[in-house]
């Protein structure tokens, strides 16, 4: 493929990313609205693929090395740390709390 | 594994992304959604960590340890009250990671000879810049969010033109550098101007406003990371860059439209300033007198209510009072009274703050009430509690069109039969605007920090 035919396809998906973007997060409501910004957090985490490409290039000088380095700490710390921030969040949402621990026991006593 | 193999799994990863949004659209199965996305993450790690083969692993493995070690531990450990800074944190760590990559990629195409070719070195040159602002602007917020740095705006005379100033300049760098001059120092003047411009132009934000500075940035990092997917030619970044510099600019505009503001102004205008007007406000309003209550009566109305209705605003998450709201509803529940919460989409420090805080003392989320489906409620509301909130209730933004929150979309508390404001003092909230409210014959003031207003209140309402 050639590079302009390449950019061509890239645009194409970019933009299309964009209307699945807006298609799919107007559906979310404001009660998941900080799990859903912690959320694009996690996947924009994804930076990570770029930053080991980076430091997995060969025949690379110092520069690069230090860089690349510092790209991967910050790109993990941004992926595990919004998938965990995450799920704490989403784990806490809850639509009833389970009964009370010591009514079920009790519920069979006579009076 | 050859390129189309890679890719193809890639696009997997993709899906999970596309997958794990689309669960967010019930908090039913939106845990789901989200190990899905994480089990998509990982895939991508492990097809790249196999591409590139053995070059340098052990360094991927260390920095992927360091940072991946400090993510869980802090992610672990935070606040359910700090989670707005924790989520600029890693907002700006991502953008941070974009520059760097971009850095990496200009350093090593720069020595080749002839010019690069233009939309590789666009590309990089963007998530250079978006990167870096986003980078520096997380940071300042997470500071101000943390109260390393004070919370009001900072400003001083010629700001905007700085500001301006600094972002033209670093872009033209960026230009001329696509242009084909190649010298390092344009590469460090683009790098060094946009830092200092992602400071410069989130330090003029008031705390009131953070939700859309967060929601601005989290479009930002998505951008730059898009961006970085055209570098590196590379699907999976583009798409979920794209899909996250969405769904921040959809909820940038949300949360303007939830202030009746537009971007522009919550931007540039150094919102929250006390300002002359602000205090000839105060002044005009001040006529009125404001009525203090005991706990115990608080205490006797909410008891002998039918509906009692919690407005909870930044004040709720500053007390950490969350868990004694929900004490005091259960009681109340327990009595026979109806409580639901009314949540204003801007209250608090990030899009949904108050949502959160009230899952983690779980409350159920069906009693949740957005402002479309609370205000109608009020008028049959015996008693509603203002929890720590302030411009969110102010009747100002209503009907007084001097009022710098004019027009602002407002929970109406004043239409139930009492309002209780459980506040500090009668200082002025954040943005420094006097409220009516506290002049209003229907309300009472409980003053006192909130989180000991609340306990005081359970307490006489056990005694009862």
């Amino acid at each position: 493929m050639s590079h302009g035919t390449l950019l061509v396809f890239e645009v194409t998906i970019l933009v299309l990313a964009i209307f699945l973007g807006f298609e799919v997060i107007s559906k979310v409501p404001t009660l998941l609205h900080t799990p859903l910004m912690s959320g694009t957090n996690a996947i924009h985490g994804i930076v990570i693929v770029g930053a080991m490409i980076v430091l997995g290039l060969p025949h690379k000088d110092t520069f690069t090395w230090v860089v690349g380095f510092t790209a991967v700490v910050l790109a993990s710390a941004n992926v595990v740390g919004g998938f965990v921030v995450t799920d704490r969040m989403l784990e806490m949402f809850k639509k009833r709390e389970p009964p009370r621990p010591v009514d079920p026991s009790r519920n069979g006593n006579p009076e | 594994m050859s390129t189309n193999v890679a890719n193809l799994l890639y696009l997997v990863t993709i899906v999970t992304f596309i997958l794990a949004l689309h669960y967010l659209s019930s908090p039913a199965h939106a845990r789901r959604g989200n190990q899905i996305g994480a089990a998509g993450m990982l895939l991508a790690i492990i097809v790249t960590w196999v591409r590139i083969g053995t070059t340098s692993w052990w360094a991927i493995a260390l920095g992927m340890l360091l940072g991946g070690g400090f993510g869980a531990v802090a992610a672990r450990k935070v606040k359910m009250t700090a989670m707005p800074q924790m989520v600029a944190l890693f907002n700006g760590v991502g953008g941070g990671a974009a520059a760097l990559i971009a850095l990496a990629e200009l350093h090593r195409i720069l020595p080749e000879p002839g010019a690069p070719k233009v939309d590789i070195s666009l590309a990089i040159v963007l998530s250079a810049l978006i990167g870096s602002i986003s980078f520096a602007g997380s940071m300042v917020a997470f500071a101000k969010l943390q109260e390393l740095i004070q919370g009001r705006p900072i400003t001083y005379p010629g700001q905007q033109f700085v500001n301006a100033a600094l972002f033209l300049g670093s872009l033209a760098a960026g230009l001329v550098l696509v242009a084909g001059v190649q010298q390092q120092w344009l590469l460090w003047a683009l790098v060094g101007g946009s830092l200092l411009f992602g400071v410069l132009f989130v330090l003029p934000i008031g705390g009131a406003d953070m939700p859309v500075v967060i929601s601005l940035l989290n479009a930002f990092t998505g951008l730059a990371v898009a961006a970085s997917g055209f570098e590196l030619e590379n699907n999976v970044l583009i798409v979920s860059g794209m899909l996250v510099g969405a769904s921040g600019t959809l909820l940038t505009l949300l949360m303007g439209r939830a202030m009746n503001r537009s971007i522009a102004n919550v931007l540039f205008g150094a919102f929250g300033q006390v300002t002359v007007d602000a205090t000839a406000a105060a002044e005009g309003a001040g006529g009125g007198t404001v009525r203090s209550a005991s706990a115990d009566d608080v205490a006797v109305m909410l008891a002998y209510a039918h509906k009692v209705v919690f407005v909870p605003g930044y004040g709720l998450a500053v007390a950490q009072a969350q868990h004694d709201v929900r004490q005091l509803a259960d009681l109340l529940e327990a009595k026979g009274v109806e409580v639901t919460y009314a949540i204003h989409p801007v209250a608090g420090r990030m899009p949904g703050h108050m949502n959160v805080l009230l899952a983690e003392a779980n409350v159920p989320y069906p009693q949740l009430k957005e402002m479309d489906e609370a205000n109608p409620e009020f008028s049959r509301t015996d008693v509603a509690v203002v929890v720590g909130a302030n411009d969110v209730v102010n009747p100002d933004a209503r009907s007084n069109q001097g009022s710098p929150i004019y027009g602002m979309p407002i929970l109406n508390v004043d239409d139930s039969q009492t309002v209780v404001v459980l506040k500090r003092s009668m200082n002025p909230g954040f943005a420094g605007i006097d409220n009516p409210l506290f002049y209003n014959p229907k309300t009472v003031m409980l003053f006192g920090d909130a989180k000991e207003s609340i306990t005081r209140l359970i307490q006489d309402v056990k005694a009862l």
